[in-house]
Parts: structure tokens; C-alpha cells; sequence
């Protein structure tokens, strides 16, 4: 009789299914994996060594560079621990107009999930309907930031600028008819806030979209229903949050229970799985993205009604405005001192948490009243999550490794750092 | 009433007493250290006593304490004995173990209480410095220790797999050390001759464009303040 024995099975770090540069080294028997090991840490560039070099606020760009697919969750995150530290609270304007990127950052980080999921397990066309979406937002990126991605918009003490009065058009081009051009300008001739609001009341609709090709789908359900399914004592046990722990049936949302900023003047719900299967987790997400929009809209509204300032005038924290800098000295060397050596921040420790799309992102910082970081440690969602993956699949077989990487929403830029 | 911290911090004190010393924190939060040798029946209590429940470990992060304090930029004195020229360069690596110099950070979650906790554990100082593992009470822990032990080489105790996890295979050093360059030992370049990439001594110049300075600042002591916080905004700032 031949000698049966287990097969090793190399798995990226090149895979388009592995979701960026995972290396995954699978022992299976046949088609059922015995044993998984992620080899992380492929895409580590020390950021929290890089940020203890710096001054606080030379850091911000680095947290966009973490999760790349929710890039203003870090930001806030990180400049929340400066301000508990610092003991200063944003104005109101600029506490909205973060609750309000937040959710669109989710919004973009879950259309991506779905996309990347989907197209991972077997559906090509909601890929394309997700990233339709996903242009728009990103759209608004720009429009208030300057770039599409790396946004670099939060600050201890509120955010960079105010809203923008005006949202970029289309141009007429070679490929672009001036019909299909006024066609496509037609919800951004008012301001950014119109053109959020316009997005708001069809996106709905959207994904309604998303909906047809997939909850009803019976591939879908066959590559979902039962696979990866965790218990809500296993997800507490291995540090689960975010999406993977409410899939499991625990009621557990930062937002509603620690809430940060404007969090509590918000009306939205939780949803929460039942089986703790990736078709649960797929559900909670698609119905977080409704309730995201619920939350863009009420923040619309205020938004709309509540002009005012959206940076703190200390200072000391924020530079003045260019204006005063030419006739006042004063500002003119709060402006020199925060350009060159940045803040100090007073001796202390503390944790900021926030429900980044994928789970609880934390910032733990210890400053001993330098003006940079002495240790910055970023609590990354997808770090547990990513090491449960042998007790997610075990058992399982090949194609289910794809599903449950898909699942866990998995972004190689936190992992790593 | 008191606040939900203060409450916390109570009902600590209350049942560990001497076994957890209270850390100064910010508001709202409850920072806690303990000695290496009770870490692992505190955090056993901490999980399965019905009046905690700290069911999750949320992150665990090591610091190294060896340059708390340190400033490369003195500016104190610099009335009477004028600025210092500049920064440093030189660093020596460190290889006799300093007591205090290494900690681990435990961020507890409570989900059925909706309580943080900080705890802080000192590792017995040596090389390599030494604590106990916590990977049997919270399995989320393995991860965590194994990033832990790969930037700062602190050794786990009773962890089942305690391998380098961020790292390159076959990396030299913990690279979250305070006294390892930020620049690093080597770099890899593709040598022509042998036809591969090659380690070799790393080329460029260590940098430091801003000094790291610590000013005496009285601005945030919350005694001081005269202005509650977030009230005194009147103008935006578009720079």
C-alpha cells in the first residue's frame, strides 16, 4: 500500500486571494487542512518606531498607511490619545465632520471588503457595482482633503479645514462626451455637503443592489453558510471586535458603548449575527453599511445648520491662521514653534479606542512630556482576528481558507505596521 | 456618584489591595501595575470573578523604559550655559540589564461590565528579561507575545510557540529597543558578481531633523485652568 502522508502546502505571499502579502504555509490532508501558519510581518515598516522620531502631529500621515482601506478611522484614533492626553476637546463642528468621515470611511471599507470578498469566492460583478460607489466617496476624500486615499485630515484639536464650498466636476475629454459629462456634474454643482447628501438618498438603493446578487445566491450560500463559524465565547477568548465578534451574536459596538465625539447624539442600530458564519459576518456588514448611511445623513443635517470653528484656537496645539501671522508676533511664533519642534505633551499613558470598520483600532500612547511619541503601540483589529485563522479553518477544506480570509477582512498594512 | 472609573479603581483596591498598585491615568481611564510574580493569578481573578469579568485582552505591548526622561535637545539650562550643538549621533548598545527597564502592557476589556483596565507588569530583569505568559488566559495573548518577544526579546514563559513574528527570517536583534538605530544594522542590496541579494553593513547616515526636547509646562496641569476646555473656541483655522 503507498504511504499516505500530510501535503504542505505553500500559500502566497504572491496570491491574489491572500489579500496583500500573507504567506501561509498549510498542512492538509487531501483537500482538509490539518494545520495553518500565517507567516506575517512581510509588509512591516516599524511605524511605531518611525513615530517615536517624530513629532506627534508628523505621525498622522503614517496612520492612513496602516489600514489602507480605512484610513480616517486611524487618524482619529491616534489623535484622539493625543487629546486625552493633552486634555482638549475639538470643537463641535469638527466633532461632526469626523462622525461623519468615519462612517463614510466604513461605508468605503466595507464596499471594498464586499467587493474583495465577492470576487474572492466566485461573484465578479459586485466588484464593479461596489467600486461605482466607492469612486464617489473617495471623490469626497479629495475634495476635503486633497487626496483620494492618505488623507492626512484629522488633527488633535479638530480637523484641517472646514468643508469645501465646492465639489471637483468632470471635463469634457476624448472619451467623455460634454452629455455624459453634464450628466455625471449634475449632483456636484452645489456644495460638498449637497453632493453627500444626493449620495446618501441613492445609496440605499445600491445596496439593495448588492443584496440581489448575493444574499438570495445560492453559491453564495453554499460558500458561506457554515463556514468559519466561531462561537461567542471562542471570539471574546481570541480578542475578536468589530464585525467578527457582533457576527458571533455579541451586541458589542464601541460606538454605542464607549462612544467618542458625537457617538451619542447619533441614531443608528447594531447588527448582530446569529450562527457566527461567514454569511452572518457578510450580513452584519451589508447592514452596517445602511446604518453608516443613516449616520452620513444626520450628519449632513447638522452639518448643514451648524456653521463654526473646526479647529481649537489654543494655539499652542494648532497653528494660527496665516492672516494674524503677518501683523501679530505672537502668532507668528506659535507658528515658527509648532513648525519645528512641534508640542510637547505632558508625562502620562492612554489608550483611544475607536470601532474602526474592522474592529476596536487602539492607540496606546506613552509620553513622558517630550514632543514626540516615547512608545506608540497600534492596536490593530486584524491582528487577533488574522491569528485565529488555524481554529477558523481546521477542518475545513482549501477553497474555505479563501472564504475565511475574505471573512475577517483582513489588510495587511495594520497587521504588519 | 462616582464615575464609572472611579468606581473601578475602587472595587480594585477593595478586593487586591496590596496586589495592585493604581497608576496615575487620564480621566476616565484605570491604569494598574502589577508585580511579575502575582501577574498570573491577578489576571486569572481579573477574568473569572463575576465583579470584573475582563473576558478580553485587547492588546499587550512591551515598553522599553531605558530612554524615559531623556531629552537630545537640552533646553533647561540654557540661560546660564547656552543651547547644546545639535544631537548625537552615537549610541551605545546596552547589554548589562537594567532594572526597570523593560514592561508589558495589558489593555483589559470587560464586554458584560463595559470596563478598560490598564494593567502594567515589569519583566525580571536579565538577558533576556523574563515574564509569565498569558496565552492560557486569554488566547489572544499568543500573537500578542510573539510580536512582543520579536521587538523587544522579552522571553514569554510557558508560551507554546514563541517565534519571531514581524521580523525577517533570520533577523538579528529586537528592533523596538531603544537602543537599536532606527536606521538598522543592515541593508540588502542585489549583488551582480553572486547573482543574489546580499546583507552588508548598513551604508546611510543616522538623522534626526527635529530633537526630541521636554519643556517644563505647567499649561496642562487641570488645577491651572482657569477655562474649561472646549469652550474658548471662536475662529476656524484655515491656515
Amino acid at each position: 500500500m503507498a504511504e499516505i502522508r500530510n501535503f504542505t502546502l505553500n500559500f502566497g505571499p504572491q496570491h491574489p486571494a491572500a489579500h496583500g502579502v500573507l504567506r501561509l504555509v498549510l498542512e492538509m490532508d487531501g483537500e482538509v487542512i490539518q494545520k495553518a501558519d500565517p507567516h506575517v510581518g512581510l509588509l512591516h515598516r516599524g511605524t511605531e518606531k518611525l513615530a517615536e522620531s517624530k513629532p506627534f502631529n508628523q505621525s498622522i500621515g503614517y496612520m492612513d498607511r496602516l489600514d489602507y482601506v480605512s484610513m480616517m478611522c486611524n487618524e482619529h484614533a491616534y489623535v484622539m490619545a493625543i487629546e486625552k492626553l493633552l486634555g482638549i476637546t475639538p470643537p463641535l463642528r469638527a466633532q461632526y465632520i469626523r462622525v461623519m468621515f468615519d462612517e463614510i470611511t466604513r461605508i468605503l471599507n466595507h464596499l471594498m471588503w464586499l467587493g474583495a470578498h465577492g470576487l474572492d469566492i466566485g461573484a465578479m460583478t459586485v466588484f464593479l457595482y461596489a467600486f461605482r460607489e466607492r469612486e464617489d466617496l473617495m471623490d469626497c476624500y479629495e475634495a476635503v482633503s486633497g487626496t483620494r486615499m492618505h488623507a492626512t485630515y484629522y488633527r488633535p484639536g479638530g480637523v484641517y479645514r472646514d468643508l469645501p464650498d465646492s465639489m471637483p466636476r468632470y471635463q469634457a475629454s476624448k472619451w467623455r462626451t460634454q452629455k455624459d459629462v453634464d450628466r455625471l456634474n449634475e449632483n456636484r454643482s452645489g456644495t460638498m455637503l449637497d453632493f453627500i447628501q444626493d449620495f446618501t438618498e441613492r445609496f440605499p438603493a445600491c445596496v439593495d443592489e448588492y443584496e440581489t446578487l448575493l444574499t438570495d445566491n445560492r453559491i453564495w450560500k453554499q460558500r458561506t453558510v457554515n463556514i468559519g463559524v466561531v462561537t461567542p465565547e471562542r471570539a471574546l477568548q481570541l480578542g475578536f471586535s468589530g464585525p467578527m465578534i457582533r457576527g458571533s451574536g455579541i451586541a458589542w459596538d464601541l460606538r454605542k458603548k464607549q462612544p467618542y465625539d458625537v457617538y451619542d447624539r447619533m441614531d443608528f442600530d447594531i447588527p448582530v449575527g446569529v450562527n457566527g458564519d461567514c454569511y452572518d459576518r457578510y450580513l452584519v456588514r451589508v447592514e452596517e453599511m445602511r446604518q453608516s448611511n443613516r449616520i452620513v445623513r444626520q450628519c449632513v443635517d447638522w452639518l448643514k445648520q451648524n456653521p463654526g470653528p473646526v479647529m481649537t484656537s489654543d494655539h499652542k496645539i494648532s497653528a494660527p491662521k496665516r492672516e494674524e501671522m503677518k501683523d501679530d508676533m505672537e502668532s507668528l511664533i506659535h507658528h515658527f514653534k509648532l513648525f519645528t519642534e512641534g508640542y510637547c505633551v505632558p508625562e502620562g499613558e492612554a489608550y483611544a479606542a475607536v470601532e474602526a470598520p474592522k474592529g476596536e483600532f487602539g492607540i496606546y500612547l506613552v509620553s513622558d512630556g517630550a514632543n514626540k511619541p516615547y512608545r506608540l503601540k497600534c492596536r490593530a483589529p486584524g491582528f487577533p482576528h488574522l491569528a485565529s485563522l488555524e481554529e477558523m479553518t481546521k477542518g475545513h477544506l482549501l477553497a474555505d481558507v479563501v472564504a475565511v480570509i475574505g471573512t475577517q477582512d483582513i489588510v495587511f498594512g495594520e497587521i504588519d505596521r | 456618584m462616582p464615575s464609572r472609573s472611579e468606581t473601578l479603581a475602587s472595587k480594585l483596591t477593595a478586593r487586591f489591595g496590596e496586589r495592585l498598585r493604581s497608576l496615575p491615568a487620564v480621566a476616565g481611564d484605570v491604569a494598574c501595575e502589577v508585580k511579575s510574580d502575582q501577574l498570573l493569578s491577578v489576571c486569572r481573578e481579573l477574568r473569572d470573578d463575576a465583579e470584573f469579568k475582563f473576558e478580553q485582552l485587547m492588546d499587550l505591548s512591551g515598553v522599553d523604559y531605558l530612554d524615559y526622561g531623556r531629552e537630545e535637545w537640552s533646553t533647561y539650562g540654557s540661560t546660564a550655559t547656552g543651547f547644546s550643538r545639535g544631537v548625537n549621533r552615537a549610541r551605545t548598545i546596552v547589554t548589562e540589564p537594567r532594572p526597570g527597564r523593560f514592561a508589558v502592557s495589558y489593555q483589559l476589556l470587560s464586554v458584560t461590565h463595559n470596563w478598560r483596565l490598564r494593567l502594567r507588569c515589569f519583566a525580571i530583569d536579565g538577558e533576556p528579561p523574563l515574564i509569565d505568559s498569558v496565552n492560557d488566559i486569554w488566547a489572544s495573548a499568543n500573537w500578542y507575545e510573539r510580536e512582543t518577544f520579536d521587538l523587544y526579546g522579552i522571553l514569554f514563559q510557558g508560551h507554546p510557540d514563541l517565534r519571531r513574528i514581524l521580523t525577517d527570517y533570520g533577523f538579528i536583534g529586537h528592533p523596538f529597543r531603544k537602543d537599536f538605530p532606527l536606521i538598522g544594522n543592515v541593508e540588502v542590496k542585489y549583488d551582480t558578481a553572486k547573482g543574489r541579494v546580499v546583507y552588508q553593513p548598513v551604508s546611510i547616515e543616522p538623522r534626526t531633523l527635529v530633537p526630541r526636547v521636554i519643556r517644563e509646562d505647567n499649561r496642562y496641569d487641570q488645577g491651572l485652568k482657569d477655562v474649561p476646555v472646549g469652550a474658548q473656541v471662536e475662529s476656524g483655522s484655515r491656515g
